[in-house]
């Protein structure tokens, strides 16, 4: 394995962990009000849509990722309305939403492009080097010759942390993820925290979902966000709910599949399919309280007010 | 009493009209697209049922695994479990019924269908169990575990078609056919309908008696309505219940994968389902959990699979507004649901 493996190893472990990070870090904040959103998957292949006909419609990239955050806001407004608004189950309104997400992008893509997929090309968020940081050994380029999504993954990190466990608004959010009624008992306004914090991690997935289709692929594909919605639930879980560390949780995700890669440039031919799995049963060992103690939020998936 | 009203009559009532509000909106979504609703209406239905080898040949054998991974969600439902791993337990199930099917061929077949089926159930069941011990032993909640284990056994089944369970050329990532023997016998002779069809109904109205008229099953229902409830009043073992209802949730789930196995492919490759355990919360949510219910709205979403293939070849709408569908269906049914429920305590004086 030479050196230039190594570095493209670290690259595309960077690259393949953003999407995720955006999203699941958007999810932790979502979760921590007491809702889990199955319909993150929705979200994200919204924003890839969102962002495709945004980045087309007004010729750059940026504007993509601005629409792709609006679509993951929609698709997440649809979950939040019927999961927080009528208090109707979140497992069975996510598989909705995520149901509706693939099918309708689906729809309008073809109803726009034509059934035949006609392959688009959109304008490209392109990697950023940045300046001097970009030129440390090994880890440079691959953390910090990234797309701007990405740093934006990594400045979230701390300052959701900060905004979680240092602000007044983050203890309210944290309280209504824990206990509901004496949130509510205490003055805060349970169901709007709750559509708040949907709506928050809908347009980070919405990003998310952009930086796929103008950061990765350069077009829209049906199906592109790929179970990713879903990983993300299990990057959050991994990264217990804590924004740096569902940071990291993303990057160790990435890191498995740009294992394959790494596997398939040297040569060597290990059932990568395992390695596939590993880090999902890292997040089940993980919540089993192997790797010390991990907690979801108590509210987390509770319809409120509880029905009698 | 309101109890018959509320079991027969309400989420009846609920499902048609869930069933309207979902054509109705989706007619004005084809034509503000462009499309004929009509002509794909009646693609559709053509497609469907149109002739004896489109109900028994395509509806029919698409509903099979969507009848049994939708019974696999109603028994965890009914007893509160939210098992969100049909998925990967049908995946489970489908790896050991190709190896049973590739290993067993020397066994007569009165022996080797049951074997493979029962190895798929077995599967099933204890790719369930992991979530099941982690909810009772440590107290972790099933969504997110049923949901990794999902990705587990997806990845799983992918290493054995690339890795010990391949085909002999070792060219595709596929299984060679499991053994003649291991097959599910044609039901109709000249369709490809299998008496996987059969199974499902069995198991349909198996699970409707056990549900009526058992202790288990009134023991789900009170555990799925107020787990404390019941362990408090009701003196009900609720672990003894939850874990029951996870196995059975799992093993249904784990033969859906079986039973398309040996009555269908013969063969076990990636995206062997296309999310059949994620729509079969669609199919038994619309069914109000009522096993009976399952039966018809599986046939209907195995119509709205058949049919959404004819549409796009015939009225030029593509396939993927049958997902669309799917989804509208269920948000009615949450929608609806909720006025019932509203409307019902406003009567009630509650």
């Amino acid at each position: 394995m030479s050196e230039a493996d190594l570095v493209l190893f670290l690259e595309a472990s960077v690259r393949l962990g953003v999407p995720l990070a955006l999203a699941a870090m958007g999810e932790a904040i979502t979760e921590r009000s007491g809702v889990i959103n199955i319909g993150l998957e929705g979200s994200l292949i919204a924003g890839a849509l969102g962002g495709a006909l945004a980045a087309l419609a007004f010729g750059s990239a940026e504007a993509g990722v601005l629409g792709g955050a609006a679509a993951g806001v929609l698709a997440a407004l649809v979950f939040a309305a019927f999961a927080v608004g009528l208090g109707t189950d979140q497992i069975i309104t996510g598989t909705a939403v995520t149901l509706g997400g693939l099918g309708f992008t689906g729809a309008v893509y073809q109803a726009r492009f034509g059934a035949t997929g006609t392959a688009l090309t959109l304008p490209t968020l392109a990697p950023l080097p940045i300046p001097g940081l970009a030129d440390i050994p090994w880890l440079g380029s691959a953390l910090f010759a990234q797309a701007p999504t990405a740093y934006l993954a990594y400045l979230l990190a701390p300052a959701l942390w900060y905004f979680l466990f240092r602000t007044e608004w983050g203890l309210e959010l944290r309280a209504v993820g824990e206990n509901p009624d004496a949130a509510q008992a205490a003055g805060v306004r349970v169901r709007r925290v709750r559509v708040l914090a949907t709506l928050f991690g809908g347009a980070l997935a919405g990003i998310a979902g952009a930086h796929l289709a103008l950061a990765h692929a350069g077009t829209f594909a049906e199906n592109m966000s790929a179970g990713r919605g879903f990983i993300a639930i299990a990057v959050v879980a991994l990264g217990r709910w804590n924004p740096p560390l569902v940071l990291l949780a993303a990057l160790l995700f990435g890191a498995a599949s740009a294992l394959q890669f790494l596997l398939q440039a040297v040569g060597v031919d290990l059932p990568y399919q395992l390695f596939l799995a590993f880090p999902y049963l890292l997040t089940l060992a993980a919540l089993a309280g192997w790797l010390g103690r991990t907690r979801a939020p108590a509210a987390l998936a509770l319809p409120w007010p509880r029905r009698g | 009493m309101r109890w018959p009203e509320r079991v027969m009559g309400g989420p009846l009532a609920v499902a048609t009209g869930a069933v309207l509000l979902t054509a109705m909106l989706g007619a004005v979504l084809l034509w503000a697209g462009g499309y004929d609703p009509l002509a794909a209406a009646r693609a559709a239905a053509l497609g469907a049922f149109g002739t004896r080898d489109a109900l028994l040949s395509i509806t029919l054998v698409r509903s099979v695994p969507l009848i049994l991974t939708g019974l696999a969600i109603a028994v965890a439902f009914r007893a509160g479990v939210w098992n969100v791993g049909a998925e990967g337990q049908l995946y489970a199930g489908a790896v050991a019924a190709v190896w049973v099917g590739l290993e067993g061929g020397s066994l007569p077949a009165l022996l080797l269908v049951p074997a493979v089926l029962g190895a798929a159930g077995v599967a099933g069941a204890l790719w369930a169990l992991a979530p099941a011990l982690m909810k009772l032993r440590l107290g972790v909640g099933e969504v997110i575990t049923t949901l990794l284990m999902n990705f587990v056994a997806i990845y799983l089944a992918a290493y054995m078609v690339h890795g010990p369970l391949q085909e002999p050329r070792g060219v595709f990532p596929q299984t060679g056919p499991i053994a003649e023997g291991a097959r599910l016998p044609v039901l109709v002779p000249g369709t490809r309908l299998h008496v996987g069809v059969v199974l499902a109904l069995v198991a349909a109205a198996g699970l409707s008696w056990l549900f009526r008229r058992t202790r288990i099953g009134f023991q789900m229902r009170a555990v799925g309505a107020s787990s404390d409830a019941a362990r408090i009043a009701g003196r009900i073992d609720t672990r003894k219940v939850v874990l029951i209802a996870f196995l059975g949730s799992g093993a249904l789930a784990g033969l859906a994968g079986g039973v398309q196995v040996a009555g269908v492919t013969y063969a076990l490759y990636e995206g062997l389902s296309p999310g059949w355990g994620y729509t079969a919360i669609a199919v038994a949510l619309l069914a109000a959990l009522n096993p009976i219910g399952v039966l018809a709205t599986a046939v209907l979403f195995g119509a709205l699979e058949a049919g959404a293939a004819a549409m796009q070849r015939d009225a030029g709408v593509p396939a993927v507004w049958a997902v669309a569908a799917q989804s509208l269906v269920i948000l009615a049914v949450l929608a609806l649901d909720r006025v019932r429920h509203r409307a019902g305590s406003e009567a009630s004086g509650v």
